[in-house]
């Protein structure tokens, strides 16, 4: 995975719309995010609420930590297992404890947290505001997505999220494999 | 006189090779490529919207756990492939895919849905080792990835588009014919392998 994509996006729009941007041009960020919000859907309305709470929170204390080490890492090796690994959970369908998916929202957020602030520059007006715009941008797509699939109990929907999980193990898989043979 | 011209454009909407001007690089090529990787091989195409037609024949819950798990034992051959681990037979277990394939499509036949399972996952095992040893160096792995793997879907969803045309009444008549192709191009595929 290009280093590239490790780094902010430049909107022209300024520090929050960067820092959104930044969430849905990530591939793996925009992976894990999905699969996290289809798994806590799965789980109802309670995993719903877990994430909400949890994701953008480890995301953030994860960018603050990640901002003040300075790295420039992408550990994409890492984080396609993660996402690999949550697709795979989505498209078995499985219930989860809640500790389980505590930890698994934990600690995917404080990874891929810790990744964005590895190269995302602290701004210099003092105001971070590119790390508020990913973190919302987080937060408004874990609560649209976790609560479609929580409130829709259509079979076919069900099928289609497993379906969507599928593709996104599938996907990572593949990924692993090219990241393995580079 | 007008439907003429109507024609005209869409036989000149068919060149599209005249708007490539300019070759694809970076993110975009990349999922240009795993686009049209999987859409390449005539053996590849039939075998993956056989597998949704077969789906389609076997009904719940065979026609979405197909789809489910196709891709994931497909990822999984293509990382045997891509890490050159040792898969015996990989084009002969292709041409034979289509041909079993199209043949349990043709006759309608409902197998239990683990064997269902087995089979299709052994021929996903196949089709995954040779894209896999296939894939172009440099592509960004995540966006060819995903390409790839909905270009294979969207096969799949062919597949079970058309199996659902057996609700009408021409329609088992339209699978057996779909199925005869299918089995034909395993066929073709088998003869191929052998004269290789």
């Amino acid at each position: 995975m290009p280093l590239l994509f490790a780094h902010l996006m430049q909107t022209g729009f300024g520090g929050f719309y960067d820092g959104i941007a930044h969430l849905f041009l990530t591939p793996s960020d925009l992976l894990l995010v999905l699969g996290l919000a289809l798994l806590a859907g799965q789980q109802g309305p309670q995993g719903g609420r877990l994430l909400l709470t949890l994701l953008p929170l480890s995301w953030w204390i994860g960018l603050a930590v990640g901002q003040r080490w300075g790295l420039d890492l992408t550990l994409a090796l890492l984080s396609t297992v993660l996402f690999t690994s949550v697709g795979v959970l989505v498209a078995l369908s499985l219930r989860l404890s809640v500790q389980v998916l505590a930890f698994t929202v934990a600690g995917s957020g404080l990874l891929f947290g810790l990744i964005n602030g590895f190269t995302m520059p602290s701004a210099s007006s003092g105001l971070p505001l590119d790390v508020l715009g990913v973190v919302s941008a987080v937060a408004l797509l874990s609560v649209l997505i976790s609560a479609q699939v929580a409130a829709t109990r259509s079979t076919s929907f069900c099928i289609a999220v497993r379906v969507a999980g599928s593709w996104i193990a599938a996907a990572g898989l593949m990924s692993l494999g090219l990241l393995l043979k580079a | 006189m007008r439907w003429r011209w109507l024609l005209l454009a869409l036989l000149l909407s068919l060149l599209p090779s005249a708007a490539l001007a300019h070759v694809p690089e970076g993110g975009a090529g990349s999922v240009m490529a795993g686009l049209l990787h999987p859409v390449t091989g005539i053996d590849h195409v039939v075998a993956m919207v056989a597998v949704g037609l077969w789906g389609a024949v076997l009904g719940a819950p065979a026609i979405w756990l197909l789809p489910v798990a196709f891709p994931m034992v497909m990822a999984f051959g293509g990382v045997m492939g891509l890490l050159d681990l040792p898969l015996p037979g990989v084009e002969t277990g292709i041409a034979l895919s289509a041909l079993v394939l199209g043949v349990l499509v043709m006759l309608q036949q409902r197998l239990p849905l683990a064997v269902a399972g087995m089979l299709v996952g052994l021929f996903a095992l196949f089709h995954g080792y040779a894209h896999g040893v296939e894939l172009p160096e440099g592509a960004d792995a995540l966006l060819f990835s995903l390409a790839f793997v909905g270009a294979t879907g969207l096969l799949h969803l062919v597949g079970i588009g058309l199996g659902e045309a057996r609700r009408l009444a021409w329609g088992h008549r339209l699978l057996q014919v779909v199925g005869a192709v299918i089995a034909v191009v395993g066929v073709w595929s088998l003869a191929q392998v052998g004269g290789a």
